[in-house]
């Protein structure tokens, strides 16, 4: 969590020797605790890259022949037929309905957990703040298959009134338009967006709870005496302060929200063969997660594993890219954050 | 049985996540080694069981699982120092498995296919990995039922071209001259028909699908297969289609009887042109009896007759299958397996299976089987 402090100029002006004040002489004292110790930090981050890199080759080894197969365009086709002599697939659904349903997640969870975040560390008097963190935190262990029992048992029957309502008001939107007519429980995109923001509410709102904690209080302390009110004081120093610690909050949940799996298997509806193409969130359809968990069990030919590995690469890389964008936020931001 | 239901979903699930490992954590034991206990065979103990003492793995399908795990509970109630694991992963991992050799039989839905499929043939695949013939040995028989929600609506008569025509979404409210007209006295509102379908890849689909595909050839023209290629809204797992059901007026599926009779659903008769008949253990056993045997041998593969017209049996039908090397390579192990089939396919206990929704083997079948069981070496 460097990047959460921010740096300022003054970080960077070498001092009259020429040296970057953070950078440090690297000189080691060449005692065993140091070379130990230095050794092991530099095989944890080798590691980590040693992992990924291999998981990236075994997705790729298995979906390429797979891929070499595909007689439908993988980016932009619909169809979904792996087995046999003439596969046809393509990740288009897929991917819709996962961005889509991220999207409304992140939509309600972001502002939701700002806003929890704000009240713990600012507003709440001591007492409070500690059990509703502890709370909040407390969402976070609930495991994902409760979650999807809860919405598909408790909450789903409550929610087609809701679906309903926003479609005939709102209906002549692509997004909101009811003329699917195919999806007549629960089993939405809007609806497992709803339940995946109450999943990754607890992350976005523990991190930013830690970043807000931080600000420094001169910051506060100045703005007050300037005579901000207690919003505008959180306005001009809590939020600017702890904002790529927000972003960087919003992208771990978005990153839980698009590799959801056994939620979203339960809760939402699948469509059937051949189904025409709707923007709709009122529709079903399919993650790339929960596509996999429904088919894993039937792998049984090498070429149609192949053909689901490659949607999980596709995921890989949806990650992957996801997270790089926070990161050129994040490292833009910085320069401005003191 | 709710609680059974809700421990698959998360078994599958956890399994979906996790990969095999989680599997372990699911249920028994599953990382006891292979081997048997040596020196066991089947000692004869003075129960009813034939006995004998080691541990069996198993996996594939989860159509009978709830078979099973009531199987091996009454066996390793009767056998002490017997163990039988199993892994219900889907058939399609379960003939995986089985053809690496991971473990010691696969169940299945479908008998090991004799025809190329993806570059594989399932039985010579299996053969070669057991260095003798691979059997398919009928165990349970699971009626697939079509099951409804419609107030008012007790008794319901469907043919297979109508229960096709619903299910490609040709017919679309409940009040549909076709319907009608084959229930005639009864009142059907004009709801609008939902169908709903398993989302995941599933043995109940393939069996339904066979079942519409040799009944209403003119109708269903696709291909029977484990992916669901008619319309409606998917579901995952029995479970999820069946509280679907329960909870959407009009609405309608398949699945195991099981699921239909816990979610207390009403369940349609089926008019194959000998009358309606209702789903009974006994009238899917009928169905099954009059299943051609196409295997040779001891190798026992039933070709389900879809288009039955014998009176009083109930035609959706779906047999599982548990398969076995002829001859294994470890004699305690036979010694095991022999042991543990015969009380699966024992009377008393198939007859304890038909409480909890599967039916009985017809007893000319189990004959069969139980010659074959007795010829594994």
């Amino acid at each position: 969590m460097s990047s959460v402090t921010g740096a300022s100029a003054v970080d960077h002006t070498p001092n009259p020797h020429g040296e970057s004040p953070l950078g440090g002489d690297r000189a080691s004292t060449g005692r065993l605790g140091d070379r130990v110790f230095g050794g092991a930090a530099t095989g944890a981050g080798l590691l980590v890259i040693a992992i990924v890199t291999l998981i990236a080759v075994f997705l790729l080894s298995q979906a390429i022949p797979s891929l070499a197969r595909d007689n439908a365009s993988f980016l932009t086709s619909t169809e979904w037929t792996v087995a046999g002599g003439n596969p046809r697939f393509g990740i288009a659904n897929l991917l819709w309905t996962t961005v889509a349903s991220s999207i409304i997640a992140m939509l309600i969870a972001v502002p939701l957990g700002v806003g929890v975040a704000l009240f713990i560390t600012q507003y709440a008097p001591r007492w409070l703040s500690r059990t509703a963190a502890s709370l909040v935190d407390l969402l976070a262990a609930v495991p994902s298959i409760v979650y999807g029992l809860w919405g598909a048992f408790v909450f789903g029957p409550h929610i087609t009134g809701v679906q309903s309502a926003i479609s005939s008001v709102l209906g002549w939107i692509p997004f909101f338009s009811n003329d699917t007519g195919k999806v007549d429980s629960s089993g939405t995109i809007f609806f497992i967006g709803i339940v995946l923001s109450i999943m990754i509410l607890p992350i976005v709102t523990a991190l930013s709870r830690e970043v807000f904690a931080q600000t420094p209080a001169t910051h506060k302390e100045a703005a007050l005496a300037l005579g901000a009110t207690r919003w505008e004081m959180i306005r001009t120093a809590v939020l600017p302060f702890g904002r790529p610690g927000v972003i960087s909050a919003s992208m771990l949940g978005l990153g839980r929200a698009l590799g959801e799996t056994v939620a979203v298997a339960i809760i939402l509806s699948t469509l059937a063969n051949g189904t025409a193409w709707s923007f709709s969130v009122f529709n079903g359809g399919e993650t790339f997660a929960s596509k996999i968990a429904n088919n894993a069990g039937e792998f049984d030919s090498p070429q149609k594993t192949g053909a689901f590995i490659a949607a999980g690469l596709v995921l890989f890389v949806l990650t992957f890219i996801v997270n790089a964008i926070a990161r050129i936020v994040i490292e833009r931001r910085k320069a401005f954050t003191e | 049985m709710k609680t059974l239901t809700s421990r698959r979903i998360a078994c599958l699930s956890g399994a979906a996540l996790v990969g095999s490992l989680a599997l372990s954590a699911c249920g028994s034991d599953n990382n006891a080694s292979g081997s048997a206990a040596p020196g066991a065979s089947s000692s004869g103990s003075s129960a009813k069981a034939d006995c004998a003492k080691g541990t069996l793995n198993g996996e594939g399908s989860t159509a009978q699982q709830n078979a099973i795990e009531e199987v091996i509970s009454a066996f390793q109630d009767a056998c002490e120092g017997a163990t039988v694991n199993y892994n219900p992963t889907g058939s399609g991992a379960g003939i995986k498995q089985f053809t690496a050799g991971q473990v010691d039989f696969a169940g299945s839905d479908s008998a090991l296919k004799t025809e190329m499929k993806d570059g594989v043939v399932e039985q010579a695949a299996a053969d070669k990995t057991c260095g003798s013939p691979a059997w398919n040995l009928p165990m349970v028989t699971g009626p697939i039922a079509v099951a409804y929600k419609l107030n008012g609506v007790d008794k319901l008569i469907l043919t297979p071209d109508v229960i096709a025509k619903v299910f490609l979404g040709q017919i679309i409210t409940w009040n549909d001259p076709a319907i009608a007209k084959i229930n005639p006295g009864v009142t059907l509102p004009g709801t609008a028909i939902k169908v709903f379908f398993r989302s995941d890849e599933s043995g109940t689909t393939e069996n339904f699908t066979k079942y519409l595909h040799g009944a209403a050839p003119k109708v269903w023209t696709a291909d029977p297969a484990k992916k669901w290629t008619g319309k409606g809204e998917g579901k995952e797992k029995t479970a999820g289609v069946a509280g679907a059901v329960k909870s959407t007026e009009g609405g309608i599926t398949y699945s195991e009887w099981s699921a239909a009779k816990d979610n207390g659903l009403s369940m349609a008769q089926v008019d194959n042109g000998a009358g309606p008949v209702e789903l009974t253990g006994e009238a899917a056993g009928k169905a099954v009896a009059a299943a051609k045997q196409v295997g040779e041998g001891n190798n026992i593969k039933l070709s389900l007759d879809y288009t039955t017209k014998q009176a009083g049996a109930y035609p959706i039908v779906l047999v599982t299958y548990e398969i076995v090397c002829s001859k294994g390579k470890d004699p305690a192990k036979v010694a095991l397996t022999q042991a543990f089939l015969k009380q699966f396919s024992s009377p008393e206990q198939q007859k304890a299976l038909e409480t909890i929704g599967y039916a009985p083997l017809p007893t000319d079948v189990a004959a069969k089987v139980s010659t074959a069981i007795n010829a594994l070496s």
